[in-house]
């Protein structure tokens, strides 16, 4: 493991007196990539900008390479930061918005002219240096900013949501060419963002926040595989979870049934909360297996169709390549290794089945999110 | 569609033909006619003699703008940085004045200003020499300063609440001192804001003549006074009046062009931006 670069300690933030966190502890190693993901509020944002210097806790302290950092202005800080709307210089052009952290430290011209055009061809616009920013679409404003902080050569580069604003396509291309951009240079990164899959496809590290609290923190494959809790299940990626008992060690049952599986120390008929991802179930003949029931939804989604099946009432989410259609009476098969188990925690049964579950519910749920999000956004940014 | 909006807009042409186009006309006949109303350049050229009247106006407006603005910037940024409502409140307040008349207001200052005026009268109360200040340069500048200083901190104050904080947070980010993110950030972007405000105090400024009659007494003759004793004074000759007015207009043209000159650049840009973003 490399060494610790960013160390939060204790860190307490409130506003208004609304605490926002509280205790707060995080370690960030140097060369990583590191996203901190949660829902809109839960913290993340404020976690950056007391890295970055714009917000002093109330309480802990920051550490840069093991230096007490706590009381240094954010110009003194050797971090950059990615802000989620570019805040570009409006009255200067490309050239002199990337030059700009170099002019203040007083480097030479010739020296600033090799840089910018080293950082132009990094974000793949070279040939724009003169051009105003005002001219620019979004996706090249961004692509200035992280030339511009990257032109200051920071240890530690903070990204505020910054694909939030770009359309899906686009999204994709900056992701690559962030992670691409990262390798590179081996710069760490730490990386705000709500969009879970942008998480998962980004990071060496994910940290998932909700409440101002960690949830987890792991590599991408052990966020999705090995959930801590259901929150974290339900956050990152479709999960159906059951309330099961442990019978002992490798034996749960849910579902009315008992099941082999791969998790073991949770003591004997301990309760505990059971997720089982959509994509792992198996549709089988109703005879074939022990879980049968209904479908009562089915929806295309490309490469999967996406099924509602009734098991004794509780609704489960599964996708599969084959198609059934409403009203059929199908068998769920499930190997040891699909199930996992997790300790109940509070928010046990807050995430219940899929009975609610829409694709107008969704539509409806995502855009009032969206609206959640752009009016708490001034409140997250401060 | 089209001869929809000609109508409509028919007052209005009609409006500025009448009192804005005809006067300018006139103000020109008269510039360049004698008496008799036969051409002349005779007007005209007889200007040059009250270059010095020129030379104070422009000296006295350009010390009242300057002033105007070394007051105004620092108090428009404050306001900026308060709460919305508490915005509001000193945008009020800043107004509060131009609510009560432009006369009325100077003769305050008349009363507060003279030998025997109430400041005179407080400093002698606590044993202080009599100070000299109504009938000079520095009470015209006082007067210029107290009218026209809303006209500076509200174009100010708006362009200042205009800029973006996270502009702000990148200079910071980047390395910028408190004193550089004023410089290179703050400075460049309000510049619209203080062409504005710059063009709305220097141009009243230099054309005054209440408040040079009624504070600079009769040695500090602006070129307002001077237009104004050609159509109401003794010195009754409206054809030098025209003159005066339009070489004034000239001078006033030229000031603003130069101002425009640093506005076209960088501000533009930021204004262009600021729509795209909002």
């Amino acid at each position: 493991m490399k060494d610790t670069i960013i160390s939060l300690k204790d860190i307490t933030v409130s506003y208004d007196g609304e605490q926002v966190l509280g205790g707060f502890n995080l370690e960030i190693h140097d060369g990583e990539f590191v996203t901190l993901l949660g829902p809109s509020g839960c913290g993340k944002t404020t976690v950056l900008r007391t890295i970055a210097g714009f917000i002093r806790p109330d309480a802990g302290d920051v550490f840069f390479n093991d230096k007490n950092i706590t009381d240094l202005p954010p110009h003194k800080r050797e971090v950059n930061t990615i802000f989620q709307k570019y805040a570009l210089f409006p009255h200067l052009n490309v050239y002199e918005n990337i030059a700009f952290g170099m002019r203040l430290k007083g480097r030479g011209e010739k020296e600033i002219k090799g840089t910018v055009q080293e950082m132009l061809a990094m974000v793949n616009l070279t040939g724009y240096a003169h051009r105003g920013v005002g001219q620019l679409s979004g996706g090249q404003q961004q692509r200035v900013a992280i030339a511009r902080a990257l032109a200051n050569e920071p240890k530690v580069l903070l990204l505020d949501e910054p694909l939030g604003a770009l359309d899906l396509k686009l999204r994709k291309d900056m992701q690559a060419e962030l992670k691409k951009i990262q390798q590179c240079t081996g710069i760490t990164f730490v990386f705000v963002t709500h969009d879970q899959e942008e998480a998962l496809s980004m990071s060496d590290t994910v940290v998932v926040m909700d409440g101002g609290v960690i949830q987890q923190i792991g590599s991408p494959t052990d966020i999705y595989n090995e959930p801590e809790n259901a929150f974290v299940a339900d956050f990152i990626g479709e999960s159906n979870i059951l309330d099961g008992v442990m019978l002992e060690d490798y034996s749960v049952r849910v579902a009315g049934h008992s099941f082999r599986c791969l998790d073991s120390g949770f003591g004997r008929n301990t309760p505990v909360d059971v997720v089982i991802r959509p994509e792992d179930i198996k549709v089988v003949e109703p005879d074939a297996t022990r879980i049968v029931g209904d479908v009562t939804a089915v929806t295309f989604k490309g490469v999967h169709y996406e099924m509602i099946v009734d098991v004794a009432g509780f609704k489960w989410m599964i996708q599969s390549t084959e198609c059934r259609q409403v009203g059929d009476h199908i068998g769920l098969a499930l190997t040891p290794n699909d199930i996992h188990v997790m300790q109940k925690s509070e928010y046990s049964g807050v995430f219940g089945d899929y009975s609610t579950f829409s694709d107008e519910m969704e539509e409806d749920r995502t855009a009032s999110e969206e609206a959640n999000i752009r009016e708490e956004g001034d409140a997250d940014e401060i | 569609m089209k001869s929809d909006s000609k109508l409509l807009s028919a007052p209005y042409t009609v409006w500025m033909t009448v009192f804005i186009v005809v006067p300018m006309l006139l103000v020109g006949y008269f510039a360049f006619t004698d008496k008799a109303g036969s051409f002349t350049m005779e007007n005209i050229l007889s200007v040059g003699q009250y270059s010095n009247v020129f030379l104070r106006s422009i000296w006295l407006g350009a010390l009242a703008t300057a002033i105007s603005l070394g007051l105004g910037y620092p108090f428009a940024m404050i306001i900026a940085r308060m709460g919305a409502r508490r915005q509001n409140v000193m945008v009020m307040l800043v107004m509060l004045p131009m609510w009560m008349n432009f006369l009325l207001r100077t003769y305050a200052w008349m009363t507060l200003l003279e030998d025997n005026g109430l400041i005179n009268n407080a400093l002698a109360a606590v044993g202080l020499p009599r100070v000299h200040m109504i009938n000079t340069a520095g009470a015209v500048v006082l007067g210029m300063v107290y009218n026209y200083i809303p006209y500076m901190i509200l174009p100010l104050y708006s362009v200042l609440t205009k800029i973006d904080r996270s502009v702000i947070e990148a200079a910071q980010d980047l390395g910028a001192n408190s004193v550089q993110v004023f410089l290179k950030v703050v400075v460049p972007l309000s510049m619209p804001g203080v062409i504005s405000g710059v063009t709305m105090v220097f141009v009243p400024a230099v054309s005054t003549f209440i408040i040079s009659k009624m504070l600079g007494g009769g040695g500090n003759l602006l070129i307002g006074d001077l237009i104004d004793m050609q159509f109401l004074g003794s010195a009754y000759n409206p054809n030098l009046g025209s003159a005066v007015s339009l070489v004034l207009m000239v001078i006033i043209l030229i000031c603003m062009g130069i101002m425009n000159q640093f506005d076209d650049g960088e501000a533009n840009e930021a204004v262009q931006l600021g729509n795209v973003n909002h």
